[in-house]
């Protein structure tokens, strides 16, 4: 049968050999593996290896270790007062066991939860390049309206990214520095990439530069159960409002996309435009211009259009 | 024997085996350590339809045997053709055991499932449950053995509601999966299986394979809900295969597996035709029910049935399709019938109360019959009535404003609404024994199993008042076929059957005295009039509707319900909230999403198929009315396992065309259903 090696990561540069992986916080790898999804000749294991502190930046940002829990991260005062969308979204995620055991850096790297990927039975082409994808005519409901393909409409799964999408935060690795936003791939002809991550980069920490207007900042998420469940859609957003006028935006959203999707177009639409629920469909509407739906995911459109006003109009502080 | 003792039927005690469970004490059927123990794989067929030509094996696995139809031993037909195991080429359905990979240990056996070569020659399959189905016929009887149609007048006369409502594919998904380690000594068949009929499943092991000494010992089940009524088709195969193997073998079957393998409550459509007068005096009630089985085996759901026992009309007709699929067979999943049935009539009794602009109550109320409506037999009891208008007094229904879409907190619409329930009152034949012990105390023994639902305990309960001792004097033998022999834990007829039995083994041995009593309830059950036996509820739930993403909140659920004597009101309560909370599922959450192309049901796991989560879960009670039926059984009791699931998705439903004004006729009612119409 197929067996495994597992070891402990000695240094961050150490790399790894072909058909080896990481594992950090397991709640996925592990799950993927029983699943025969991932069949990793050897693990090696990170977590005594990478940093598990929140440590305070010169600048009056965070560097989050990429082994911090997710539960020690939303929990962390530093985080619930200068940035509440992160720990909003964390909290919105998973369940308490589960978010003790996951880390910054694993979280990232989850992979989506699109039902054939996680079936190794069925054709998927981001488990078997080029097996084709049976989503799109079979069950999409809660599939990617932006950045998919013809390969592949899977959504990327996490909550916490979506924030840190909207927060600028940047990636660390032990080779180089990565803005999230460029974290994830969309999968083109090749869905079986998900990150730009080279094999052996490891994840050390994220960065968060100061954003004092992330003081304003909140996550919302629409599911299908009041807990325990993935997003159909989410957005974060942080913003700046004076005398009534957007000075600056930063909007992200989950759940609709293979990556977490940062709202450029709406944030340019929206810098320099009053503060009412008008621009903020408006500016939703310019985002999902490229949105292209199937049978069962068109509903994320106008899901996606009320988040993004009821977000936008309570950190304004609107009343309608 | 004291008179003093104070009554134990009545008496919130505690689960007996609680400590056990929480200590992690407790074994449920896969943790019984045996020597040489070997772990089986179900292999489960990639096609929905076709023949299984070959099963080539990797050399290099290390497999102790792999079974198929090319090398399984022959064994005989059981009633349940899903239990002729490793018989036939021939697939029926994607996910349907071709093959078991027996190893070692279970990592080995998983992946020489996963590497092994099916060679297959695929047909055409057909998945899809349509009201249009070319194949689509009357089936003989619906489940267990009701007409499959009805009629008295004209149902056929001009109606004011006349909506086609449908329900998906749900998934039992007890906690503990389905479990079997057997262990042949000689001709002696041992197995430690997670079921709701030891007694049962013992006949129908001994029947496949020939022997008359089996023993099946089922201590603690984690959960059935209707999907452990009968061997399932892991408790064959672990026996074929220590057959084979000379060694004990353990089969669990996974999350993803249970899906296919052990049953599920088919899909429904259902068509409700009600007609009425506009003091709202019912004039026509036809309810047609559509829903599918697989080819191995007919299972037709009884999903009109219940509409025959609710409400007086003098036109009324109800009418059950089947069509055969390329799919699962389904079967008894909590509330057969009456779930989806009374979802559907529930809802469209509240659609004809808006149509007549009276209130749902009311309406209900005016349409009391006197007697069963179509046989006439006479209620033993029924108190529809009671529990609709002290439900409505509890939960705050007076002064209600019947037009939907008026309250509105914030960016929630809110609203109530209300539906009725009702479960058969059943007792099937059982037997239990009571045996004098040297230290004062009586060994009380039934072949029953305890869900988890506080049989145990009940039976305890019984036999003490029966007795005239108190509970602590008793000592309770279940779980176990070697003991007298029980009926199944379904139907919401446990209690009743084996506490019939029971019953009447301690009074014989305090009548007669002696060391040991026996009694036996078969005459007795025979001789009992089965119509016009039922318990009844009225459901009432608030809702909350986002109105910026269509999520729903149920703010508040409440059961009221007339169900005979309440034997234990600690763990009553706990079944009727738990059916409820099935209900919100069943209303909001739970569907198996059918991918057609494949044949399958595609989010077959607890990720993908949601249950309602503590969250779901806000305000939540039950309560019942006293009634005493001195002619169900000797402890005046009637079955609640079910009820709770019944009627409560339908109020659940009502109160949300009431908080938004849109009627969802299609279940589970999720966001997009609601969004797209708030724009």
């Amino acid at each position: 049968m197929k067996t495994f090696e597992y070891r402990a990561a000695t240094g961050v540069g150490d790399g790894l050999e072909p058909g080896a992986m990481f594992l950090a916080g397991g709640t996925n790898l592990v799950d993927l593996m029983k699943l025969g999804i991932a069949t990793p000749d050897v693990l090696v294991d990170v977590r005594g290896l990478v940093p598990d502190e929140i440590t305070e930046l010169p600048d009056g940002g965070l560097r989050i270790g990429a082994g911090v829990r997710n539960s020690d991260l939303a929990a962390d005062p530093r985080v619930r007062t200068r940035y509440p969308v992160l720990s909003e979204a964390l909290l919105a995620g998973a369940s308490g066991q589960l978010r003790n055991m996951a880390t910054t850096g694993g979280n990232l790297l989850q992979r989506t939860r699109c039902r054939y990927f996680m079936d190794a039975t069925k054709p998927c082409n981001k488990h078997t390049p080029g097996s084709g994808c049976p989503a799109r005519e079979g069950d999409h409901r809660n599939l990617a309206i932006l950045g998919g393909s013809d390969a592949c409409i899977a959504t990327h799964p996490s909550d916490m990214a979506v924030a840190l999408a909207a927060l600028d935060a940047v990636v660390e690795t032990s080779a180089r520095r990565i803005p999230l936003t460029g974290l994830h791939r969309l999968p083109g002809d090749a869905p079986e990439r998900d990150t730009v991550l080279d094999h052996g980069e490891l994840i050390t920490a994220v960065t968060l530069p100061a954003l004092p207007m992330a003081a304003t900042s909140g996550y919302r998420k629409a599911r299908d159960r009041a807990s325990y469940a993935f997003a159909v859609g989410s957005v974060a957003a942080a913003l700046d409002v004076e005398d009534g006028v957007v000075r600056d935006v930063r909007l992200a959203w989950g759940a609709v996309a293979p990556k977490p999707w940062r709202a450029r177009l709406a944030e340019e639409q929206l810098r320099g435009r009053p503060a009412t629920r008008e621009s903020f469909l408006a500016a939703a509407d310019i985002e999902l211009e490229d949105s292209r739906v199937l049978r069962d995911n068109a509903y994320k459109i106008g899901l996606m259009r009320n988040l993004t006003a009821w977000m936008l109009e309570k950190l304004a502080g609107v009343t309608r | 024997m004291s008179a003093t003792v104070p009554s134990a039927v009545g008496s919130p005690l505690a689960r007996l085996e609680g400590p056990l469970k929480v200590t992690g004490a407790a074994k449920y059927a896969a943790e019984y350590p045996q020597d040489d123990i070997a772990y089986g794989w179900i292999v489960p067929s990639p096609v929905p339809r076709g023949r299984l030509i070959d099963v080539i094996t990797d050399p290099t696995d290390d497999a102790v045997a792999v079974l198929w139809h090319g090398n399984a031993p022959e064994i005989a037909a059981a009633d349940d053709p899903e239990l002729a195991v490793l018989q036939s080429e021939r697939i029926s359905y994607r996910g349907q055991p071709v093959a078991l990979v027996v190893a070692d240990t279970l990592e080995a056996a998983r992946y020489a499932a996963r590497t092994l070569r099916l060679e297959i020659e695929a047909e055409e399959h057909d998945a899809v449950l349509r009201i249009d189905h070319p194949d689509l016929y009357t089936p003989e009887k619906v489940n267990p053995a009701f007409p499959a149609e009805s009629m008295m007048g004209d149902p056929d006369q001009e109606v004011l509601v006349d909506v086609v409502y449908s329900t998906p594919a749900l998934h039992n998904n007890p906690m503990e999966p389905h479990a079997t380690i057997a262990r042949w000594d000689g001709d002696q068949l041992t197995v430690f299986d997670s079921n709701q009929h030891p007694s049962g499943i013992a006949a129908t092991l001994g029947q496949v394979f020939g022997v008359e000494n089996v023993r099946v010992i089922t201590e603690h089940v984690g959960g059935g809900f209707g999907s452990k009524g009968t061997a399932r088709p892991n408790a064959v195969l672990a026996a074929l295969a220590a057959k084979v193997t000379g060694r004990p073998v353990k089969v669990v079957v996974t999350r993803q597996q249970m899906f296919s393998i052990v049953g599920h409550r088919t899909p429904t459509v259902q068509r409700i035709r009600l007609g009425a007068d506009r003091d709202g005096t019912m004039t026509v009630i036809d309810h047609q029910a559509y829903s599918q089985s697989s080819r191995l085996l007919e299972f037709a759901e009884q999903t009109a049935v219940s509409t025959r026992h609710m409400y007086a009309a003098p036109n009324r007709r109800t009418g059950h399709h089947l069509v055969r699929l390329d799919m699962p067979t389904p079967r008894w999943m909590r509330a057969p019938g009456e779930a989806p049935g009374m979802f559907a009539l529930e809802c469209a009794v509240d659609e004809l109360a808006a149509e007549l602009g009276m209130d749902p109550i009311e309406l209900r109320i005016r349409n009391e019959p006197s007697a069963e409506p179509e046989s006439g037999t006479p209620f033993t009891s029924r108190h529809y009535v009671d529990c609709l208008r002290q439900g409505a007094e509890r939960f705050g229904w007076a002064g209600r404003d019947p037009r939907p879409r008026q309250r509105r907190e914030g960016d929630w619409w809110i609203g109530t609404g209300v539906a009725g329930a009702t479960y058969p009152t059943m007792a099937q034949p059982s037997a239990a024994r009571v045996s004098a012990l040297p230290d004062g105390r009586f060994e009380v023994a039934i072949g029953a199993a305890d869900l988890g639902t506080g049989a145990r305990t009940i039976l305890t309960q019984i036999a003490a008042d029966a007795l005239g001792v108190g509970v602590d004097r008793i000592a309770i033998r279940i779980g176990d076929s070697s003991l007298p022999q029980a009926s199944v834990a379904g139907g919401s007829s446990g209690s009743a059957s084996w506490g019939w039995a029971v019953t009447g083994a301690c009074r014989a041995l305090r009548e007669n005295g002696g060391d040991q009593a026996v009694f036996d309830t078969t005459e007795l059950i025979e001789q009992q009039e089965k119509d016009g036996r039922h318990a009844f509820g009225a459901h009432f739930a608030e809702v909350r509707v986002d109105a910026v993403t269509g999520e729903v909140r149920v703010s508040r659920l409440f059961g009221m319900y007339t169900a005979g004597r309440i034997l234990n009101p600690r763990t009553a309560r706990s079944q009727f909230l738990g059916g409820m909370i099935m209900g919100m599922g069943m209303a909001l959450h739970e569907e198996g999403v059918l991918d057609p192309a494949f044949g399958e049901w595609v989010n077959n796991d607890l990720a993908g198929y949601h249950i309602p989560a503590h969250a779901d879960v806000e305000e939540i009670d039950a309560a019942w009315l006293d009634e005493h039926d001195e002619q169900i059984n000797p402890m005046g009791s009637k079955g609640i396992g079910e009820i709770g699931i019944v009627g409560s998705p339908a109020a659940i439903v009502n109160a949300i065309w009431h908080a938004t004004g849109i009627r969802v006729r299609d279940l589970p009612v999720r966001l997009d259903k609601l969004l797209d119409e708030f724009r």
